[in-house]
């Protein structure tokens, strides 16, 4: 308790109401061990505020919590690569940049091998502890970045690359991508025709795909659950070689969706099994997030615009049945649910 | 200490002189021995603090090259043709991000059709990306050129391609002079980055320019390039002073002092070109070669001083304008602005075509007695583009065009030329 | 300057046989430039290799069109390739072949020249016998430093100690010394 009048030292704040036994993701009044790095007054805001990205964007909240998270496992030793993409355009118009840390740019489908390139550079100047992220987004990961991707998985070097995933080619106006779900629409993939928006049958699996290459680490993550993203990217960092991250993170301009329900969507994409969480070491999948509420797909799907032609008069309920397979697959395939 | 080897090892040997730190390649023919040379010296151990790394594709090796050369380390690729194509994206952007990567190409042609054999179009390909491009008449000077291109890339803080004839010199065995270590130590000093991805100072590299700053941003590579101007001179003077030899420069002249006709090329053929101009110097005419060794910056101010005085010019290329000619005529055409004398451009060696020196001697000859086109495609076989432009115009479906003539030609085994 | 052209095919040591020539040479106080015409990189197909010797810088980068000498690993290209296309009349030719050269059916082709330069020997068996690889490069070039008195027969011995590790060396060098004495036993009694 405060006295009124009395002016505070800067390591004190006026404590507003939090509920102790929460893990909401600011809460300062848990243990140390348990607190979020976000509720740490001395988090390093790496990515700091300033930046341009959109009301409500997953991949700024995502990319934000990622690395000062890294920072804060690294002892603040950290060097980020980063692909053309939103995140990468939002976070430095030029002469601006919202990076407190060493970032470097190069080309949409190359950050991967950069950070390969720079991790090699510390190696053989001798700076062992300063380590590497990259990141991109699906785009820059899935497609146009796949190459170089497997390449770096392949060697093994020293890097961990983030993925965030928000399903589409955003930053160019939203275009369809590998990671594109069934039946979203998309510039690409407008909804009209026998078959509106994505096709089923296409989009690949990366999180599989980095596991196939037998890497040290891989999981999924969401900015549903900061307190398991910061976890998995800590845990990520104290290995080394090859690692990657795959986080979901909503996009409402893209998706069609409200700002306010990024995190709601991301939630409910988990809680479907439309994105499964777990964790994978050496091609084996070591953990997963169970599902604590199943929701039916719909849920999910009707608060984004771009599923809307789903809905209506005439529910194409052909269509949902396969998402809802889909999602029930994931549920098995990963052991979701007890 | 000289030795007798082949050249892609001479430039292997010299590479690791510069003790590089990174290296990263793919492998591309006719490059792969000199990756292979330095690859072997460091698992071996004989080239140490060097991370060699395989890369996926070349976008992958100069992709690790630039991130490799941002955290500060000396770095280093090879690639020619098709290879440089697939890494364009990421060579202008080593340029445009000021990196100091030093790159060989071993120049081969560019496909379709699919050619393993040396001309120049792959680096011409990339000659406004903003690298410095530095062409070896020798296999002595490609591998002078690589220790020159370090310690240029490094004080400019701009990439430079060291090209390289494929086959013609990357694989011949010639006698050359392999400098000691302490020598190339004295002449290249350690790498100190302009920029730096460092904890302890972090920037941010790369960012987004737009239409207020880009021009600015251009200008200065530009003025970069011609900062080079003088800048090669220099340090070939320096290299010409410690290691006893002259390599590198802007241009070389070769009896011009009196020359009425000038030849102008790049690279390995200036050596077949020197022996014709002797032998028709020994018959009376006034005639002489240069060799431009610095492609980019182009080396106008010097290249109009040399060419003044003459009556004609002949630029021999081993390239292609398609549509249009002479790419080294255009430069060439620059440096003559204003003066009036008959220029000739010459396409020859495409695809490795041999430039001989019989037909060298009749091309002069004709030259010299203003009997050239404005542009001449060297030893073409006109009786085969006739009967293949006549079977065009006979019906639709001819078939692909390359695979027609080779069947016209007959078999390429039989043929010594 | 003196001018080698090598004909043979992919796997025999063609490029390897031009190469060590200019090693030789070089062993010798002398320029030398050795290098290949590539086709394909395929084992069997007919390739080419070549290489100048001079006392001064050799600046020529044309394939070898006038040869001083020809060297012919495989007699099967004898009639596939045009293998004696722009050998001067005053030329050198070695042939590798149990055959000589009227067995060949090249009696009335190698009538214009000087009998004295031709020489077949078999080559293949030297190797397969002293090495135990049918790579006829090194008896061949022995026997051409025979024949031409080009390089030495010290510095073809000098030059293979310098390329292949000992054990292969020291075969390679007895192999060398039968071709020079048989290369050289011919061209005494200029039998063909």
């Amino acid at each position: 308790m405060i006295e009124p009048g009395r002016t505070m030292p800067y390591s004190m704040q006026e404590v507003k109401f939090y509920q102790t036994g929460t893990f909401t993701v600011g809460n300062r009044l848990l243990d140390e061990t348990e607190r979020a790095v976000q509720a740490n007054m001395q988090r390093t805001n790496s990515l700091n505020s300033g930046h341009r990205a959109c009301q409500g964007c997953g991949e700024a909240l995502g990319a934000r919590y990622a690395i000062d998270a890294a920072m804060r496992a690294t002892n603040n030793q950290i060097i980020a690569v980063n692909a053309t993409g939103c995140l990468e355009v939002f976070s430095t118009p030029y002469p601006e940049s919202s990076w407190q840390i060493p970032w470097i740019h190069s080309l949409f489908g190359n950050a991967a091998a950069v950070a390969s390139g720079v991790a090699a550079a510390l190696r053989v100047t001798g700076h062992t502890n300063t380590r590497v992220v990259a990141q991109g987004g699906d785009g820059g990961t899935t497609d146009i970045g796949f190459g170089c991707l497997s390449g770096m998985f392949e060697r093994n070097d020293d890097v961990l690359y983030i993925c965030y995933d928000n399903e589409a080619y955003m930053n160019t106006g939203v275009q369809r991508s590998s990671a594109t779900p069934p039946t979203a629409r998309t510039a690409t993939t407008m909804a009209v025709g026998k078959e509106p928006g994505n096709v089923f049958g296409t989009g690949k699996n990366v999180p599989l795909i980095a596991m196939a290459h037998f890497i040290p680490y891989v999981a999924t993550a969401s900015v549903a659950n900061l307190h398991d993203l910061e976890f998995k990217v800590t845990k990520a960092m104290s290995m080394h070689g090859a690692r990657y991250i795959h986080i979901h993170v909503p996009c409402p301009l893209g998706w069609g969706s409200a700002p306010a329900d990024t995190i709601k969507l991301a939630r409910l994409a988990v809680e479907t099994g439309l994105f499964p969480l777990f964790e994978a070491e050496d091609g084996e999948i070591t953990g997963r997030t169970k599902i604590r509420r199943k929701a039916p797909v719909e849920d999910y799907l009707k608060l984004q615009k771009r599923f809307s032609h789903l809905f209506g008069p005439k529910p194409d309920d052909a269509r949902l049945a396969r998402i809802q397979a889909n999602a029930d697959r994931n549920i098995a395939k990963f052991g979701l649910l007890d | 200490m000289l030795k007798q080897t082949e050249g892609s090892h001479a430039v292997a040997e010299a590479i690791a002189l510069c003790r590089p730190q990174v290296i990263c390649a793919y492998p591309i023919t006719p490059q792969t021995h000199i990756v292979e040379g330095v690859g072997e010296m460091v698992k071996d151990g004989t080239l140490v603090n060097c991370e060699f790394i395989n890369v996926e594709s070349e976008f992958a090796a100069m992709s690790v090259a630039i991130g490799a050369s941002a955290a500060g380390a000396r770095t280093y690729t090879a690639t020619s043709s098709q290879g440089l194509l697939f890494m364009a994206e990421a060579v202008y952007n080593a340029a445009g991000l000021g990196l100091p990567i030093v790159m060989t190409i071993g120049n081969r042609a560019i496909g379709a059709p699919i050619n393993i054999w040396n001309d120049h179009s792959d680096s011409m390909s990339m000659r406004d990306a903003g690298w410095i491009q530095l062409f070896a008449v020798t296999n002595q000077e490609a591998l002078d050129l690589h220790i020159q291109a370090f310690r240029l890339a490094e004080e400019l803080s701009c990439p430079v391609m060291v090209c390289m004839d494929g086959f013609i010199l990357t694989h011949a065995y010639d006698r050359v002079d392999i400098p000691g270590q302490a020598d190339v130590d004295a002449y290249l000093p350690p790498f100190q980055p302009r920029q730096i991805l460092d904890p302890a100072d972090p920037v941010t590299i790369g960012a987004l320019v737009g239409p207020e700053a880009f021009t600015e941003v251009r200008y200065l590579g530009h003025h970069k390039q011609l900062r080079a101007l003088s800048l090669i001179p220099k340090l070939a003077s320096e290299f010409a002073t410690r290691f006893g030899r002259d390599s590198g420069g802007l241009i070389r002249e070769y009896r011009t002092e009196d020359a009425e006709t000038i030849v102008v090329a790049l690279g390995s053929v200036i050596g077949t070109v020197q022996d014709v101009v002797d032998e028709l110097r020994e018959s009376g005419e006034r005639i002489g070669a240069i060799s431009i060794c610095s492609f980019r910056p182009f080396p106008v101010a010097v290249l109009r001083e040399a060419l003044q005085a003459a009556k004609r010019v002949v630029v021999l290329e081993k390239c292609l304008a398609v549509g249009l000619g002479g790419i080294v005529s255009d430069g060439v055409r620059k440096s003559l602005s204003g003066i009036q004398l008959k220029g000739y451009t010459v396409i020859a060696g495409l695809g490795g075509r041999a430039i001989t020196v019989t037909s060298l001697r009749q091309l002069f000859r004709d030259a010299i007695a203003d009997e050239l086109e404005q542009v001449t495609f060297l030893d073409l076989n006109a009786e085969v583009v006739s009967h293949e432009l006549e079977r065009e115009a006979q019906a639709r479906r001819t078939g692909p065009t390359a695979e027609a003539i080779l069947r016209r030609m007959g078999t390429v085994a039989s043929q010594i030329g | 300057m003196f001018q080698v052209r090598i004909h043979g095919r992919g796997g025999q040591g063609v490029v390897s046989g031009a190469e060590l020539l200019s090693v030789a040479a070089f062993i010798e106080g002398r320029y030398a430039q050795a290098f290949p015409s590539f086709g394909s990189e395929r084992m069997g197909a007919p390739v080419m290799a070549f290489c100048r010797i001079d006392v001064r810088e050799i600046r020529l980068r044309e394939p070898v069109m006038a040869p001083d000498a020809l060297i012919i690993q495989d007699p099967t290209l004898l009639h596939q390739v045009d293998l004696f296309n722009g050998l001067i009349k005053t030329g050198f030719i070695l042939l590798n072949s149990t055959r000589s050269f009227s067995e060949l059916g090249l009696e009335a082709f190698v009538a214009s020249f000087r009998r004295e330069r031709l020489c077949t020997l078999p080559a293949t068996e030297i190797a397969l016998k002293h090495v135990g690889r049918p790579v006829p490069n090194v008896p061949l070039l022995a026997a051409f430093a025979a024949i031409t008195g080009q390089i030495r027969q010290e510095s073809v011995i000098k030059a293979i100690r310098e390329k292949f590790p000992s054990a292969i060396a020291e075969k390679n060098v007895a192999a060398a010394a039968e071709a020079f004495e048989f290369a050289r036993k011919r061209s005494e009694t200029a039998d063909a």
